[in-house]
């Protein structure tokens, strides 16, 4: 049969296409992004009408996407692991109320910090909001998980959470599709009171919530995502989660694996399976990549009972990604390194692109900020994060989407005056807008650079919700018209942008300046670089 | 058959079309394919990987194990160093010679290529001159697919009509100038193979 070469993230895209889906809501995040690029570049999608378009940031996408699924229609949502942190307060929420039609959240969480600022780990959040959580080990397994994930939310009228790892979502393999199904029909929930979330209401939903744990507990024990591979020496049992079976394997495609093996790929835990691993083996060996949290689970507080290896006794190292050859140093198994790497070999870390407009913002504000000393500016998450990396130095924080307004604002409420914060377009428009709120209410004197590129750059160039609408949302929070100032970051315009600056920053109110000019990434983007000539930008 | 190659450069070099190349052609001859790559931050000008795992057989692990590689294909000289630890004893390293400064402290070029021919198996090419004098300085990274397809168990025709399906909607110039930089560079390899014997 004919298979197509997808990655993780794709073939969750096409899952989610064939199984029928009317709409994917996310905001650009690695290594999610894929997914929704997927979707917005996909024929078929087009054909069927798939909803698609970016969102603002991932708590509106994931409300969005309730909201179709309020209206009978399978939806999907998809966000990196720390997404889920700003989402969080519709996730949690989307398990009291329910659903109508299927709710699919993806979340692709980086385990190795490849590409974020943690490494938490979603099946946490999805054990809180007590719904089925899908693991998948290959791209195989992420496609038929994502095709059959919304059948199992509309059964339970519950949302499912699939969770896959950096390695997964940006690896490639042949995968075989499945008939390609019908989208639901709109429809109202049965109950019009199912969404409402009154405190009476709440606390009937949240008892049916309860009531739902045997259901999905033995769906897990059903799963054919879970099985058991029986082995004859009991000494030790292994349960390898998601990704971590296929590191398993690897060591054992040579050798003899003579102890049983759970491969574990659907929560909640499979009580029945585990118990039955615990009873039969002398101890237990669990691999997870992620946080160790069917490790802690298996181990509980009180420590008695069978021992249970894994990140918490050392038998794993307690942080980063597993590969095949930590997995074969839990086995005790040689490791044959190749050649060694010669001292000569430079690291070479990410940098800001040659000829980018934060380059220039940054050399003006290190020069605009010399009278007043080091330690003054919060930044955010972008590729001008980059700026606190040797020959800039130019920033002293990045903590969260939209930090560095808020963070500038309290260490200036502190005395820290004059703060200033950097931020991009798309991650202003993401979570920026409610801070600089904030310090307009109370007159804080802080100066907000946002360095405007018209796109989403570090996740490569997707659309920014702040093109064209910049100035007009800036003026709307209340910040006074002479102290919004944009000018075109250059090497030649260097000297007026240092004056800007050094003006706005003697102000004692808010002001927002705004370097602006077009990622130079983007500039072989027709359609952005026409729709920028259009706006008179 | 198995062939993991770990490919290796700076971001922005073109790994990516290496590898979209050879998965083309390995799932157009019925094998399992398996390719890890590196997406976000590190592709802002910094050094980047993919593991790429071809075999008759399925395979397990999404990246390949240190001391399994059967080849480091690399666009770039330093770079190729990077993941010796991942190369076997008998693998090949295939590489550029050409280098990308873009760090302030870039090693001498002659104490790389000394680290370079230290390596039992190696094949060391200019594919930045190779590929302008196909016609585009950058297809180098097609020299290199080329100059690394002796060692890589997939039929030569099988990567020229990968090349064809990946390259096509850019159009048959583009195709074209690829179809001679992998040809060139699978000659400059042969080349020097037929030296060292």
């Amino acid at each position: 049969m004919h298979k197509l070469l997808l990655l993780g993230d794709e073939a969750i895209a096409q899952g989610a296409i064939d199984a029928g889906l009317s709409g994917v809501y996310a905001y650009p995040g690695t290594p999610s992004t894929e997914i929704t690029e997927y979707i917005q570049g996909s024929k078929l999608a087009r054909e069927r009408n798939i909803h698609s378009k970016w969102s603002a940031n991932e708590k509106t996408a994931m409300e969005t996407a309730l909201g179709m699924s309020y209206a009978g229609k399978r939806a999907m949502t998809c966000m990196k692991h720390v997404g889920l942190n700003v989402a969080a307060d519709a996730f949690i929420n989307a398990a009291i109320t329910g659903v109508n039609g299927g709710l699919v959240v993806v979340v692709a969480d980086d385990p190795s910090m490849h590409s974020s600022q943690n490494e938490q780990d979603s099946r946490v959040y999805g054990k809180f909001a007590m719904i089925s959580i899908l693991e998948p080990h290959n791209q195989q397994e992420a496609y038929d998980m994502a095709y059959h994930a919304f059948e199992l939310s509309e059964k339970h009228a519950l949302p499912v959470m699939i969770r896959l790892t950096t390695r997964l979502a940006h690896s490639r393999a042949g995968v075989i599709r499945k008939p390609l199904l019908d989208q639901n029909n709109s429809s109202l929930p049965k109950d019009p009171t199912q969404f409402v979330l009154l405190p009476a209401f709440a606390r009937r939903n949240y008892k049916h919530l309860l009531s739902t744990r045997p259901d999905l507990e033995q769906v897990s024990t059903e799963s054919p995502y879970n099985w058991m591979i029986d082995g004859h020496d009991k000494s030790l049992g292994i349960v390898a989660c998601g990704i971590t079976y296929n590191y398993l394997m690897e060591n054992f495609k040579d050798r003899e694996l003579n102890h049983p093996v759970l491969k574990l790929s659907q929560y909640p835990m499979p009580r029945s399976i585990i118990n039955q691993l615990i009873n039969e083996c002398d101890e237990i060996l669990v691999l997870e990549d992620g946080y160790p949290v069917i490790e802690e689970l298996l181990k509980g507080y009180q420590e008695a009972g069978t021992p249970i290896h894994g990140r918490l006794d050392g038998t794993l190292p307690r942080d980063g990604e597993l590969n095949p050859n930590i997995v074969a140093s839990a086995f005790n198994l040689p490791v044959e390194e190749g050649f060694p790497v010669p001292d000569l070999v430079k690291s070479r870390p990410p940098a800001m692109c040659k000829g980018c407009g934060h380059i220039d913002a940054y050399k003006a504000l290190n020069i605009a900020l010399e009278e007043y000393g080091p330690g003054r500016v919060f930044a955010d998450i972008g590729c001008y994060t980059l700026g606190a990396l040797p020959p800039y130095n130019a920033i002293n924080s990045c903590v969260d989407m939209g930090a560095s307004i808020t963070m500038a604002k309290g260490a200036t409420d502190a005395g820290l005056n004059p703060s200033v914060a950097v931020i991009g377009d798309s991650t202003f428009t993401h979570s920026g807008m409610t801070g600089l709120l904030d310090a307009v209410s109370e007159k804080t004197p802080i100066t907000v650079i946002i360095s405007d590129n018209f796109t989403t750059g570090m996740t490569g160039g997707q659309d920014s919700q702040a093109l064209g609408h910049l100035e007009s949302i800036i003026q709307g929070i209340g910040v006074e018209p002479e102290h919004i100032r944009v000018f075109k970051p250059t090497s030649a315009n260097l000297d007026e942008m240092v004056e800007i600056m050094r003006e706005e920053l003697k102000y004692q109110g808010v002001s927002v300046i705004i370097p602006r000019r077009q990622c130079i990434q983007t500039l072989r983007n027709k359609s952005l670089v026409h729709k920028v000539k259009e706006l008179g930008l | 058959m198995k062939s993991d190659i770990v490919l290796a450069g700076v971001g922005g070099q073109g790994i990516l079309s290496i590898a979209a190349t050879l998965g083309m052609a390995a799932v157009e001859n019925h094998l399992y394919l398996k390719q890890a790559e590196v997406h976000g931050m590190s592709q802002r000008g910094g050094d980047v990987q993919s593991h790429l795992r071809l075999s008759s057989e399925p395979v397990a692990s999404d990246l390949i194990p240190k001391g399994k590689a059967d080849i480091i294909l690399s666009v770039e000289p330093m770079e190729s160093l990077r993941y010796l630890p991942f190369l076997s004893r008998k693998g090949w390293l295939v590489t550029n010679i050409t280098p990308f400064e873009n760090i302030p402290e870039y090693p001498d070029m002659e104490k790389v290529m000394a680290e370079i021919e230290k390596l039992p198996h190696h094949i060391a090419i200019d594919a930045d001159q190779i590929a302008s004098e196909v016609g585009n300085r950058r297809a180098s990274n097609i020299v290199m697919l080329g100059a690394a397809s002796p060692f890589i168990d997939i039929p030569y025709d099988a990567l020229e009509e990968g090349i064809r399906k990946i390259f096509s909607r850019k159009g048959e110039g583009v195709v074209e100038v690829n179809l001679k930089a992998l040809r060139a560079g699978r000659q400059a390899a042969e080349e020097s193979l037929a030296h060292m014997n």
